[in-house]
Order: C-alpha cells, then structure tokens, then sequence
C-alpha cells in the first residue's frame, strides 16, 4: 500500500502550529514511516508534484495571497484540515475585525508610538497581496473536512488526529488534549 | 414542614430538600447539570438556558424550577446534549472569544462547558460584532467582547447600602454591560476580585491581575468542569 501524502502551509499565522507537529517529538520517526510530505514549509516544496491526501491549513485568510493558496490546497487535497484558533476562527490577525483596514495601515506604518517614517510611505507595491476587509475563518472561504482547535493545538491532538486519519480509527478525544489557547 | 422530596434523575433515585431547585438538588445528589449564569446563593435569573432539563415532555432551567415530589428528569441525554451544546457554540460565535489572548482562559465556565461537550467549532458563522471595552473606573476593565449578558455581575455584586455597581444597558442585540462610574470610584479591591471571580467569561477584570496562573495550573485545564459534584457524591 502506498503511504498517505501529508501537505502543510500556513496563511495568517505565526507557524505556531507548525512548531507543535514538530512538538510530537521522536514520534516523528514514526510519522515519516506511516506518510509522506508535499507541499509544506518542512519540506521546501513549493508547488505540488500530486494529488495529496491530507493537507493541513494554519492561519486564517487575511490577503488576496492567502485565497489564492487556500484555494490551490482545496484543488489539491482530498482531506482538508484547519490547524489552530486561526484558521478556524481568524485568531489574533481576526482582532483587526472590528477596527476599519485604513486604521490599521495607520496604526502600523503612521501613527503608532514606536514608528518612525517621515515620508508617511504607506505600502502599496503590486507584488504586494491586497488585504482583505476582514480576517476569515478558512472554513467560510473553502469546504474544511476537519477542524483541531489551540493555540497551537497540543501535539497529541495532531498525533491523535494524524492517525486516526491514516488508520481510519476514530478519535478518542480525551478531556485535556483539546484546548482553545 | 421539613419533609424530604424524592425524585429521578436520569432514572438515578434521589432525594432533595423542600424548595430546593433542580440545580442544586442534583448537586447534593453528585450530579452536574451544567450552569452558566446560575451563581450559589443569589436568586436564579434563567438566562443562560445552558442548565435546560427535560421533565413530562418540557423543557425547563433546572435552575430556575423548584424541584417537586416524584419527578422525572432527563439530564444526560443526547437531545438534551445537543440542545446545550447549540447554546454554547451560539454564545461563541455572538461574542469576539479569542480564547489564546484571554486573561480567563482556563478559568473560562464558557470554554470549560464548551470543552465538556468537546466542541471543536461552532456549527455558526462568526458574526465578529463591533463591541467597545471600557476601562475607564480605577479597579475594573470591561471587555465587552467577552460578555455573555449572564448578569451574574449585576445580581450579586452590590455596595454596603445595596445598590448595583453593574446593570445591563439598551435592549435587545444592543445590549450591553455598564459599570456605574461614580459607585466605581469607590470600589474596593475585594469587590473587584469578587467581580472578577464571579464572572463566568473574561468580561470583568481586576487591573493588573490577568494572566496570574500559570498554563497547565488553571482550573479546568486538567479536570472536566462538573466532575467536582460527581466525584464528591
């Protein structure tokens, strides 16, 4: 049989999440044995050379650019997972929500006490993704199978999760291996 | 008139004190029935809807209802589970809950239930409402973002001459929690701490007292919330 294929990115986030799948520690021994990688920040592959099975998202949509790769991974993954607050709910970046974009661009780059920009030079090159009005939930931009809650999510729910995804087995889901912070 | 009331609780005998209401009866019989805006020892406001049991075909707050002589209860059911677990995924999505950055997480009733019923994600678009935190009064600040309009704070939080420091302003979706600013100068540390204890979410803070505990010793970081009351029995 062939090993499932795991992809990894991460949009609006602080690759916390990322941190906690490298936080199942020697265990990782036995995840490479179990799967393979794609796409993913671990592996430094940047575009996808197949069809992946399991594809995990960190961080929520917060620019065109986040869209785009969400979109790319949908297209891409049979299964897709939202990893953490972020891209289940928008996280910290979705505290912008309820503060208008033009006041936060001057918070940044303007007004705040520690900036220091005479010209007032406001970002706005090309290359640059657009921001979007709102932080997203990955979940209200694309169809999201599964959801792991935390901040990061500890890394025996990933490894629980991973799996169980693998195995076909369900969770268990024990009392202290899930939290929202 | 001190007689002893019986009834059941999920088909489990048990017997209660006259007047006692269902929360508190099922207490004293090791059973949970989960609260949100129920406090020990202040009248019962029924707002929440989080303690709804079902007995003869109703739904009712457990507490709220006055237990009665040869009851039938269901608690723990799957109809009931569902229903309580709506409730809560309703107040996340209501509210702006970013539990990581929140002085009250892991002493949250709102994210222990929400844990206990092993909610991964609200089944509801996030509405992300514009909410304003006032900070303005020397000992409290009020994240509004937070409030689940329990009242619990308004109820039980008074001044030595019985006025209210807290009261709920506007009607409807505009409803919000106020502080009254000349009572609040004139708050002291206790009452603020007390405030703090007893407000279910991260709404009410103590200044300079958030994030005192340490990850891995908060309260229900390890233990289920309810499991207190049915251990004990």
């Amino acid at each position: 049989m062939n090993k499932p294929i795991i992809a990894t990115t991460s949009l609006a986030g602080c690759f916390g999440c990322h941190m906690s799948i490298l936080d199942i520690d020697d265990k990782i021994l036995e995840l490479i044995e179990l799967v393979d990688f794609n796409k993913s920040p671990i592996t430094d592959i940047k575009k996808f050379t197949r069809t992946v099975d399991i594809g995990i998202i960190e961080g929520g949509c917060c620019n065109s650019e986040n869209i785009h790769i969400l979109k790319y991974f949908r297209d891409n993954c049979k299964t897709l997972v939202s990893l953490g607050e972020c891209a289940i709910m928008g996280g910290l970046p979705a505290m912008r929500n309820n503060i208008p974009i033009e006041e936060c661009l001057k918070e940044a780059y303007l007004d705040g006490p520690s900036t220091h920009n005479p010209e007032g030079i406001m970002p706005n090159d090309e290359e640059l993704p657009i921001l979007l009005n709102k932080v997203y939930p990955c979940h209200e931009i694309v169809k999201i199978d599964y959801f792991l809650p935390g901040c990061p999510p500890r890394a025996d729910l990933i490894w629980d999760a991973l799996t169980a995804l693998v195995t076909g087995e369900e969770m268990k889901l024990e009392y202290g291996v899930f939290k929202y912070d | 008139m001190n007689k002893n009331i019986t009834f059941t609780i999920d088909g489990k005998k048990c017997i209660a004190k006259q007047d006692q209401n269902i929360v508190e009866a099922a207490e004293d019989n090791g059973i949970y029935i989960p609260t949100l805006c129920h406090l020990k020892g202040i009248i019962p406001s029924g707002s929440c809807r989080i303690c709804n049991i079902k007995s003869n075909g109703r739904f009712m707050t457990a507490c709220t209802t006055k237990v009665q002589e040869g009851m039938v209860i269901e608690n723990n059911t799957e109809e009931i589970d569902e229903l309580r677990k709506i409730i809560i995924e309703t107040l996340f999505v209501s509210g702006n809950h970013y539990c990581p950055s929140c002085e009250k997480s892991g002493n949250c009733i709102l994210q222990a239930l929400a844990y206990k019923h092993r909610i991964m994600i609200p089944r509801f678009a996030y509405t992300f409402e514009v909410k304003q935190v006032d900070a303005t009064s020397p000992k409290i600040y009020l994240e509004r973002n937070r409030c689940v309009l329990c009242k619990r704070c308004v109820r039980s939080i008074k001044t030595k001459d019985n006025k209210n420091y807290f009261a709920i302003e506007g009607r409807g979706y505009t409803s919000q929690i106020i502080l009254d600013k000349k009572l609040a100068l004139n708050m002291s540390d206790e009452e603020a701490q007390i405030a703090m204890k007893n407000c279910p979410v991260g709404c009410i803070l103590k200044k300079e007292k958030g994030y005192i505990e340490a990850i891995g010793t908060r309260k229900y970081d390890k233990i289920e919330i309810g499991t207190e009351i049915e251990i004990e029995a």
